[in-house]
């Protein structure tokens, strides 16, 4: 699940993990591969809808381990498809119902609707958070969930309610595809810090260079949808 | 209504063009007088219509499937402006037919872009269909690449004679277990090259890939075996020829052997029997459409353009050319016709610039670019949104280097215009 340049978000946590003095390990895990034993951070993608129907069973065979983990505090960004899946369940428009692990108190329903576009997302916790959302699944949050943020540009995870995206515990998770962790360093070092505080009991951050990232950010934020 | 839509729609294409402006208008005035003009001219060619269809690769391989007929004494009428919409093949017709409307070809090889290519087959169904690839340009306009899959089976599914797919795309060649009708040939690529054609899929994945392999590849008509420096190998009819090649990138390459599949299928039930010899030496010949891997003279150093629209094509377009002794400018654009999401550049690995750094950055997505450039250890001289001052700055700084340019494809065009006052730029039109 990974076809929309989610790729970039494993690689900005690894590259600001080396700018705040870490060595990072990334393994991958692919439908069939053995599940690692000491996971410090989770990174899912998204991808087609037909990709959503190749992983379901491998997916569903690792449920208590995501659970456990995400209940535990393990920090995981969760994009689009995976965001999805690890909610309660994807219903498509044709009214298959493709079971989720269940780790976010979130629905999915498969519309004819495509959400294509430039998205701002207001958050409390990490400022406003820039990118682009394309898909078709409009999800909506149970109680269990807080949204990510209100959507004052793009619609989010549904056409009706004006938020976007789920947190819960260190999980966030969004439809924000590709570049989210590059324009959006806060929520790259969230991840990061809960990650190391988890593993050595604190974290002191470095200093990267996010020039770049502003200019990037402040020229998104005058983009038209 | 037939005798006086032409002569007034070649009025307009003249006005239109000494106005300078696009090629669509006169398509879409004589579209309006006279609804069934394109259908009927194109249904007098004794060959039929060709369609080229894909995400990728349109332009070229359109010139070149064009030149390789033409090598083979077949006149052939194509939209050469790469105006590949229905309405810009109607005004092409309106320049080629004469003032009664006759036009004087023996086939139509057209560049449909994969969205209007449906509506077109719908009216025109072509003879053949040659299908390169699904990439995942565009996907603003399409959604999923499953759906611009869709949209080229639909071109496959209309066509009466011979359907050409790419055997090393998944998504391509899978069309062929839907159709009952049109007989399938494929091109495909040699083992030891596969690697250097990652799909979206490969791109990232591992053994779970999404979407399953063939269980075995089909025969492939043309195999490309070896791209060399200025030649190529391709396999056919069992045996290897080399030959020299005018095309650089290996991607315009293999879209050789698709050419070369078609143009053998379509010489062959001509008229003319087919001149091998022929289809080489025109093959060797083929230049690169405009502003795909054209090169200009600046400052009496080379100074190429490397079209990029896609993570495959951009990685290939690294791969193919080294960076070592040249200047390296990125102009990355999200117009419509670029696509708005640039998220694909993440899935591009830019290492291989990293000894020599990027001097300039720019375009509209300039500073994503140089945050993408940042995150792989990749030094930027400078950057600024603005072409024109980019280039000038690039080209000063840059006095005693060829320079290459990674470009999506508005930027091109920008970069054209702005090479076109310093030098002569080549003018298709």
């Amino acid at each position: 699940m990974n076809i929309y340049g989610d790729w970039g978000n494993a690689l900005v946590l690894q590259q600001r993990l080396r700018w705040h003095g870490y060595t990072p390990e990334l393994l991958e895990y692919n439908v069939g591969d053995e599940f690692p034993a000491d996971v410090d951070l989770i990174v899912g993608g998204g991808g087609q809808d037909s990709g959503q129907l190749v992983i379901q069973d491998d997916l569903l065979s690792r449920e208590s381990t995501l659970k456990e983990l995400a209940e535990d505090g393990t920090p995981m960004l969760l994009i689009c498809g995976l965001y999805q899946l690890f909610g309660r369940f994807f219903k498509t428009r044709t009214g298959a119902v493709i079971p989720g692990i269940g780790v976010l108190d979130v629905e999915t329903h498969g519309t004819d609707e495509r959400l294509i576009g430039n998205v701002t997302v207001s958050s409390t916790e990490f400022g406003d958070i820039l990118g682009y959302e394309n898909h078709s699944g409009q999800t909506t949050l149970g109680p269990g969930v807080k949204p990510l943020g209100t959507t004052p540009k793009g619609t989010g995870n549904n056409s009706s309610d004006g938020k976007e995206g789920a947190r819960y515990r260190n999980i966030v998770a969004s439809y924000l595809h590709g570049s989210l962790l590059p324009k959006n360093p806060a929520i790259a070092d969230f991840l990061i810090r809960t990650a190391v505080e988890r593993k050595y009991g604190s974290f002191t951050p470095g200093a990267p260079d996010d020039h770049f990232a502003v200019l990037a950010r402040e020229h998104a934020a005058r983009r038209p949808r | 209504m037939l005798y006086f839509s032409v002569p007034l729609g070649k009025l307009v294409r003249r006005v239109s063009r000494l106005r300078g402006g696009g090629s669509a208008l006169p398509g879409l005035v004589v579209e309006k007088i006279d609804p069934g003009f394109m259908e009927r001219t194109l249904s007098t060619l004794p060959l039929g219509v060709a369609v080229v269809s894909g995400t990728n690769g349109k332009t070229t391989t359109t010139k070149m499937v064009v030149e390789l007929l033409e090598s083979q004494g077949l006149k052939v009428f194509t939209n050469r402006t790469g105006s590949n919409f229905t309405r810009g093949v109607a005004a092409a017709l309106l320049g080629d037919v004469d003032w009664r409307g006759r036009l004087d070809a023996d086939i139509a090889v057209l560049e449909l872009d994969e969205a209007h290519a449906v509506h077109f087959v719908n009216r025109v169904p072509p003879r053949y269909s040659l299908l390169l690839n699904v990439l995942r340009d565009q996907l603003d306009r399409f959604g999923e690449i499953d759906k611009t899959a869709q949209l080229l089976q639909h071109i496959a599914s209309k066509t009466t004679g011979t359907v050409v797919l790419n055997r090393e795309d998944p998504r391509v060649a899978r069309i062929a277990d839907t159709l009952d009708g049109p007989e399938v040939r494929y091109f495909g690529l040699d083992d030891s090259l596969l690697s250097t054609f990652p799909n979206d899929d490969d791109l990232r994945a591992g053994p779970g890939s999404p979407v399953p392999a063939l269980p075995a590849k089909p025969h492939a008509d043309v195999v490309l075996r070896r791209v060399g420096t200025e030649d190529a190998d391709f396999e056919y009819d069992g045996a290897t020829v080399t030959t020299g090649m005018k095309l650089r990138g290996v991607y315009n390459i293999f879209n050789a052997a698709a050419a070369l599949v078609l143009a053998r299928c379509v010489a062959g039930n001509g008229t003319t029997a087919t001149d091998h010899g022929g289809l080489l030496k025109a093959l060797s010949q083929v230049a690169p459409a405009f502003g795909r891997g054209e090169s200009v003279v600046v400052d009496g150093l080379p100074l190429d353009l490397v079209l990029v629209k896609n993570p495959s094509g951009f990685r290939l377009g690294l791969k193919s050319f080294s960076a070592a002794g040249y200047a390296t400018m990125v102009a990355i654009n999200d117009n419509y016709a670029d696509g708005r999401d640039m998220s694909w550049l993440w899935d591009v690995e830019f290492d291989s610039l990293r000894e020599g750094g990027v001097d300039q950055v720019t375009g509209s997505r300039a500073y994503d670019m140089a945050l993408r450039l940042q995150y792989d250890d990749v030094a930027v001289g400078a950057v600024n949104p603005e072409i024109a001052p980019a280039l000038a700055t690039f080209i000063k700084g840059a006095k005693d280097k060829p320079k290459r340019v990674f470009c999506t494809y508005t930027a091109m065009l920008a970069i054209r215009r702005e090479l076109s006052k310093i030098t002569t730029v080549e003018v298709v039109s």
